[in-house]
């Protein structure tokens, strides 16, 4: 007879925790989002001032990162010219599974005000995105508040990506 | 008591009237005879044939042929004194002239005078490169044949600067429409996904920026104004602006009954 016998089936203190995959794993992923350095137009000064001491993503677990190898989640962050559209695609290609995309400002969006041939008409037609910001630019907090959006999406999701419902256009 | 007629009808006219901003041309001046612009013309005159020379705002502008322009910058630079090419491009008048005019603009630092060389071509034509004169035009050059497509003969490396390499039509030609053609339109899909993703992609969704003025919901009515929601047929429509309420005010052109019963 153990000297100190643990009864499991007393209240409190249960060194078992019971949970589900899908919970554990979103919730690993979802509190280590990762994002891509990744500015093209003034939202970027936006993103940078989220990253920054001020708004400190990194108390969220929100760590930029500089090579795509390394990043969860993409933050588009401006305006995207139909010349650069090859390359953000490329981006988005080179990120592991699971990613996600965050469109930041009007310009991501919809293609804001650059109503013209130079400026492509709204992220989604290349890459497939999560999460829209509206805004010109939208505030760091603005941008904090999609991420936690975004956090929130991954804790419901399931933790095979497959399975869940996001749109993937390749 | 005379009978009172308005000889200012102030409510019946419009105070607004939709008219076509014409721009204000710019004067242009004579050459002072003996002034600076007066020798840099006797200097060129002697190497090229200027056809035509004056004074807007300040700043000299010589037309020249161009199978001059080389002759012409070189000449400007080395005898008088304007080092510096700050800018080069060119402006369509296809639609007008059926030619482009390229113009150089000049600088001379120690006399703080500027000239403008202008030359005009015909589409299709060539003009010959300056980069050997001023490394400055090797981008400016470049630029040009990227937004209009002239073709710059002797440029070192003549490649389109701001648009993709495999673009195809000048952005900068008034006849290229601002959206853009239908190779524009589609350019990020077929490059990236090919040709065949154009169904799943669909078409731009572009903010059309339209404005219904037969919508009195959404819209305001500039000169127009009307209730919130009222219902305007195009066949119905007034022919003058209503800038006043029609049975509130007093129309003084169909005179006062008020007055013709006193009377």
């Amino acid at each position: 007879m153990a000297q100190h016998q643990v009864n499991y089936a007393s209240s409190a203190g249960l060194p078992v925790a019971l949970t589900t995959v899908d919970h554990l794993v979103n919730w690993g992923r979802s509190n280590s989002l990762w994002p891509l350095t990744y500015g093209l137009a003034c939202c970027a000064i936006e993103m940078m001032a989220s990253g920054a001491s001020r708004y400190d993503f990194d108390r969220m677990g929100t760590i930029f990162r500089a090579s795509p190898r390394q990043a969860d989640v993409m933050i588009l962050a401006g305006t995207l010219s139909k010349k650069h559209s090859e390359f953000a695609r490329r981006l988005y290609d080179q990120m592991t599974e699971p990613k996600w995309v965050i469109s930041m400002g009007s310009c991501a969006n919809t293609g804001g005000m650059f109503n013209t041939y130079a400026t492509v008409q709204g992220v989604d037609r290349i890459i497939p995105v999560d999460i829209y910001l509206p805004g010109c630019a939208p505030r760091p907090e603005t941008l904090q508040y999609a991420m936690m959006m975004l956090q929130k999406k991954i804790r419901r999701e399931s933790a095979n990506m497959n399975k869940n419902t996001k749109q993937r256009m390749v | 008591m005379r009978k009172y007629t308005p000889k200012d009808n102030v409510q019946g006219k419009s105070y607004y009237t939709d008219r076509f901003w014409v721009a204000p041309r710019v004067p242009s001046e004579a050459i002072e005879v003996g002034s600076h612009f007066d020798e840099v013309v006797k200097a060129l005159s002697k190497e090229v044939t200027i056809d035509d020379a004056f004074v807007q705002i300040g700043q000299l502008r010589i037309v020249v042929d161009a199978g001059e322009n080389y002759k012409t910058l070189q000449v400007l630079r080395d005898a008088c004194g304007y080092k510096m090419c700050s800018e080069l491009s060119a402006v369509d008048y296809l639609a007008q002239d059926g030619e482009f005019e390229i113009f150089y603009q000049m600088l001379n630092l120690d006399e703080a005078k500027r000239v403008r060389v202008v030359c005009r071509i015909k589409e299709g034509e060539a003009v010959e490169s300056i980069v050997p004169l001023f490394k400055m035009a090797n981008f400016a050059e470049r630029e040009m044949f990227d937004m209009f497509g002239i073709k710059v003969n002797n440029h070192p490396y003549l490649k389109r600067i701001l648009m993709p390499d495999d673009w195809e039509g000048y952005p900068l030609l008034k006849t290229y429409p601002l959206e853009g053609d239908e190779f524009a339109s589609w350019y990020e899909v077929d490059k990236i996904f090919g040709k065949e993703y154009r169904e799943i992609v669909g078409p731009e969704n572009r903010d059309p920026a339209r404005i219904d003025r037969y919508d009195s919901q959404r819209f305001s009515r500039v000169g127009y104004e009307v209730p919130f929601g009222e219902k305007i047929d195009k066949e119905n429509e007034k022919e003058n602006p209503i800038e006043y309420s029609e049975t509130l005010l007093v129309d003084y052109n169909a005179g006062s009954k008020i007055l013709e019963k006193r009377r």
